[in-house]
């Protein structure tokens, strides 16, 4: 059994994975089916069970890295010995010196039509090309025809070995097969007819407004592979920062973008995925589908904080449970919601379906971007209870460990931008749902009790709402209530 | 309702008891035993050793079910098909089958297989992309399993139809009466071939049992969006009874399942099975069920679990005690770790082989291709050996 694990296509022809967290540290002993590590595809939350059983030599990627399918993760056996290291990093392989020395069978070995697409059905790219690898000749690296069904009969009688390797170092200059429009250079700039480049890679080029025929083109066949396209757009946007995309380290293209004297890091690009691209399509959504209202309300939360004062001191709660402003804030929710049920509502299908129970989403800014995890029947829970629930939501987001089941089924949601040190906002409604609110910064205000100016404890509450299913009766009465909770929580009881 | 007027006889459907009844149950949740009606007698077979056969069954299916999901998140098998908490309608329905019946799979039916025989290591091979099938059909009266949804369920009606033509059917021999039984799912419900499947059965009175296990969901889309009327009233229209058991009540599943096997080798005609079920996993392992369904739905199933209420049922009546359990997760243990040997082992297979169960007789064209293949491999061999 090999001593490597390699990252598996867990879906159907996914081929890349982020890791999300790893559970075992070098030197533990695992069991067989013992998780090792968490992974995020583009599909789901994944954990990986272990292989076999042994010592953890290594872990060859790091949190947060995102690598290929058949890219080593973890060495079993003795630890020390650093050589698949490299392997890791280099993931693409766009500098195929480095691929070339990789050990150890499943490395993807072909650069061309790595990252980016899911095409459910295409099968285990890594998996398959490794095991017919061991019957090809190592020296003839056709390696085109290994892993591609669609592999062409030509390919073999028209490439002269050697000719079309994949492994091959960088120093020889992709050939291509005879016949094919750009057989006539190496490194081709612009082939006579349409550039040669895979539907993936066209699809990117045009999102970026860039012409095919401007990037140079490495693929075994004289096609612009996604490395050439991603090390191109580094150097259009600034170079400097090639290798932060993609893992891919197109060095030699950054280094002769450095050539061309253009400042360094002026601009930035950073490719839009994960829970990024998540959060950009529900904002637009949200934002065109559901026609925002916002009101604002000012209040004095002085009781609120009493009350959070004597619950710490007290302990009242249990020990271990963490009370804070937001825990009275999302008890005010809950409270108002009962008082103004249409403000838990969804607009769907020509009905508006009205929630008789709260998940309580709370926005929450985590080392994966912005989520928002619900509390489950949130309403009916006791204070301590509530605590208990907000405390782990908040812990689980803070390490990142957010299942997709706690970001479903939301019905209304606070956003606590006053941890950020703001008063307020007009925030963008969780798609589905039909009211956020804002909460801000509690700090001490002159305010007006009894014709007398004092300090009191205050801050601003907004609610955003979704015109279609309410209005601003509901919405100002609503905001009303959760203010009139705020400055004083015994009305809640 | 008009009885169906065509060729082989009919039947009417009003003189048979099963439609429109309630869900047959008789074995709660809760493990509690309760009778089941018209088919109580159907259940005295299952004396202490079949019942803690049965409990065996499902056990190992679930390990092996397991075992092949841990292979595939570890790059073992390109994909797996979980079949986490059916394990009592396959179970119920595989130990009610005879020898001579042939039972046409959709490509969940692991405990099924087990039951007719098949190693679980055979399993995977389709699994792996090392095989088409893995297994003998024609050895286990199981066909290979069929990807393409619904597709099964005609092949299953020819086959029955076949049977019919043989006589196979209200000879009275017990060991010549031939069943055929068509898997599918409540996914498979909405796809044409099913509907004519039904047609043709009911046409022709053909001997099969139309098991249809409703796990509650077709990949993400819920059974409610897939039809209005209740899926065991489905067959009527086409002159095809149907009863609703509680596929998690391995108990129910084979009562229902014998008796309606029975009634179908006697020549009364088509069936339809509905067995309740839940698919407590993912569709496959390229499936993520957390992001179309909700948890409480979950845990309300997983209280009805069909390894749970029969361990209960087995403990308190004193059927089986803990070293009995023991010894049969020791089994399960040994089983998956002989699968992951034999998954790990399994060697690529001749590539000629995809050539050679094309056609039952040489095929000009066939043979031509492969020849060509055969051709093709070996220029990577005279490559390598310069």
């Amino acid at each position: 059994m090999t001593d490597v694990f390699t990252l598996p296509d867990v879906g159907e022809g996914l081929t890349e994975a982020e890791i999300v967290s790893w559970k075992v540290q070098t030197g533990d002993t695992v069991t067989v089916n013992q998780v090792l590590v968490e992974i995020e595809t583009a599909k789901s939350l994944v954990e990986l069970p272990s292989p076999q059983a042994g010592t953890i030599g290594a872990l060859l990627v790091q949190e947060g890295q995102t690598v290929e399918v058949g890219t080593p993760i973890v060495r079993f056996g003795g630890t020390g010995g650093a050589d698949d290291a490299p392997a890791a990093a280099s993931g693409a392989g766009g500098q195929a010196g480095a691929d070339a020395a990789a050990p150890a069978g499943g490395t993807a070995e072909e650069p061309d039509d790595a990252g980016g697409a899911t095409l459910v059905g295409y099968g285990d790219r890594g998996g398959s090309g490794s095991r017919r690898r061991a019957r090809r000749a190592p020296a003839a690296g056709s390696s085109a025809p290994a892993g591609q069904t669609t592999g062409v009969p030509a390919d073999t009688t028209t490439a002269t070995p050697a000719a079309t390797s994949g492994a091959a170092p960088a120093s020889a200059p992709p050939a291509t097969p005879a016949g094919s429009p750009a057989a006539e250079s190496g490194p081709v700039l612009a082939s006579p007819g349409r550039p040669l480049a895979k539907p993936p890679v066209r699809k990117l080029a045009k999102d970026h407004g860039v012409d095919l025929a401007r990037v140079p083109a490495t693929g075994s066949r004289g096609e612009v592979t996604r490395e050439d396209l991603l090390a191109y757009l580094d150097g259009a946007g600034g170079g400097g920062q090639a290798g932060a995309v993609a893992g891919s380290g197109p060095v030699a293209a950054s280094s002769a973008t450095a050539g061309t004297g253009q400042p360094e890091r002026r601009e930035e690009r950073v490719p839009v995925k994960g829970v990024r691209k998540a959060t950009a399509q529900a904002m637009v959504t949200s934002a065109f589908t559901a026609p925002h209202v916002t009101e604002f309300l000012e209040v004095d939360v002085t009781g609120t904080m009493d009350l959070v004062r004597h619950l710490k001191a007290t302990g009242l709660l249990g020990e271990d449970v963490r009370v804070s402003p937001l825990l009275i804030a999302a008890r005010a929710v809950c409270w108002a919601v009962r008082r103004n049920p249409m403000i838990n509502a969804t607009y769907a299908d020509d009905a508006i379906t009205i929630k008789h129970y709260v998940n309580l989403g709370i926005a929450a800014a985590t080392p994966r971007g912005l989520l928002v995890p619900n509390i489950k029947d949130a309403d009916r829970l006791d204070l301590a209870g509530l605590a208990r629930e907000l405390g782990q939501l908040i812990g689980q987001a803070r390490e990142g460990k957010t299942p997709p089941s706690a970001q479903q089924g939301g019905t209304i949601t606070i956003t606590n931008v006053g941890v950020f040190g703001v008063d307020s906002g007009t925030p963008i409604l969780n798609p589905g749902e039909a009211a956020i609110l804002a909460f801000g910064q509690i700090r001490k205000k002159p305010w007006v009790v009894d014709d007398q100016i004092v300090p009191r404890e205050v801050c601003q509450l907004a609610v955003s709402a979704d015109h279609r299913v309410v209005d601003g009766e509901t919405i100002s009465k609503f905001l009303a209530d959760v203010g009139a909770a705020m400055e004083n929580p015994a009305v809640m009881l | 309702m008009a009885s169906p007027t065509h060729v082989g006889g009919g039947v009417n459907v009003d003189d048979l008891p099963h439609v429109d009844q309630p869900m047959i149950q008789m074995l709660t949740p809760e493990g509690k035993r309760v009778p089941g009606g018209e088919y109580e007698r159907f259940a005295e077979d299952l004396d202490d050793e079949m019942l803690r056969l049965m409990y065996r069954d499902m056990t190992l299916s679930r390990r092996v079910d397991a075992e092949g999901t841990a292979l595939q998140r570890q790059g073992q098998l390109g994909l797996w098909v979980p079949l986490l908490g059916q394990e009592a309608a396959q179970i119920g329905l595989g130990r009610a089958t005879r020898p001579q019946d042939f039972i046409f799979p959709s490509y969940r039916e692991h405990g099924l297989a087990l039951t007719r025989g098949v190693p679980p290591e055979t399993l995977l091979g389709i699994f792996r992309g090392v095989s088409h099938s893995g297994w003998d059909p024609q050895a286990h009266n199981l066909h290979p399993y069929a990807i393409v949804i619904g597709a099964q369920t005609l092949h299953a009606v020819g086959y029955a139809m076949g049977v019919q033509l043989d006589g196979d059917i209200a000879t009275g021999d017990q060991d010549r009466d031939t069943a055929t039984i068509a898997c599918f799912g409540d996914g498979a419900t909405s796809q044409g071939e099913v509907s004519e499947a039904l047609t043709f059965a009911g046409t022709y009175n053909a001997p099969v049992l139309f098991f249809l296990q409703n796990n509650q969901w077709a990949i993400s889309e819920p059974t409610t969006v897939q039809t209005k009327a209740p899926l065991h009233t489905r067959g009527v229209g086409f002159g095809v009874p149907g009863v609703r058991v509680d596929g998690n009540d391995v108990i129910a599943t084979y009562a229902v399942a014998r008796a309606g096997l029975d009634s179908i080798r006697a020549g009364n005609g088509p069936l339809l099975l509905e067995a309740y079920t839940y698919r407590m996993g993912a569709h496959t392992t390229a499936d993520d069920p957390t992001k179309y369904r909700s948890d409480a739905e979950t845990e309300n199933w997983r209280a009805k679990d069909p390894i749970r209420r029969l361990r209960r049922y087995l403990l308190e009546s004193e059927m089986a005690d803990q070293e009995f359990f023991d010894g049969v997760d020791a089994e399960a243990d040994e089983l998956a770790a002989g699968l992951r040997k034999a998954c790990v082992e399994m060697p690529d297979p001749d590539p000629q082989e995809m050539f050679s169960h094309v056609y039952s007789h040489e095929h000009a064209l066939v043979s031509e291709e492969s020849a060509w293949h055969a051709q093709y491999e070996a220029s990577f061999a005279e490559a390598e050996a310069r």
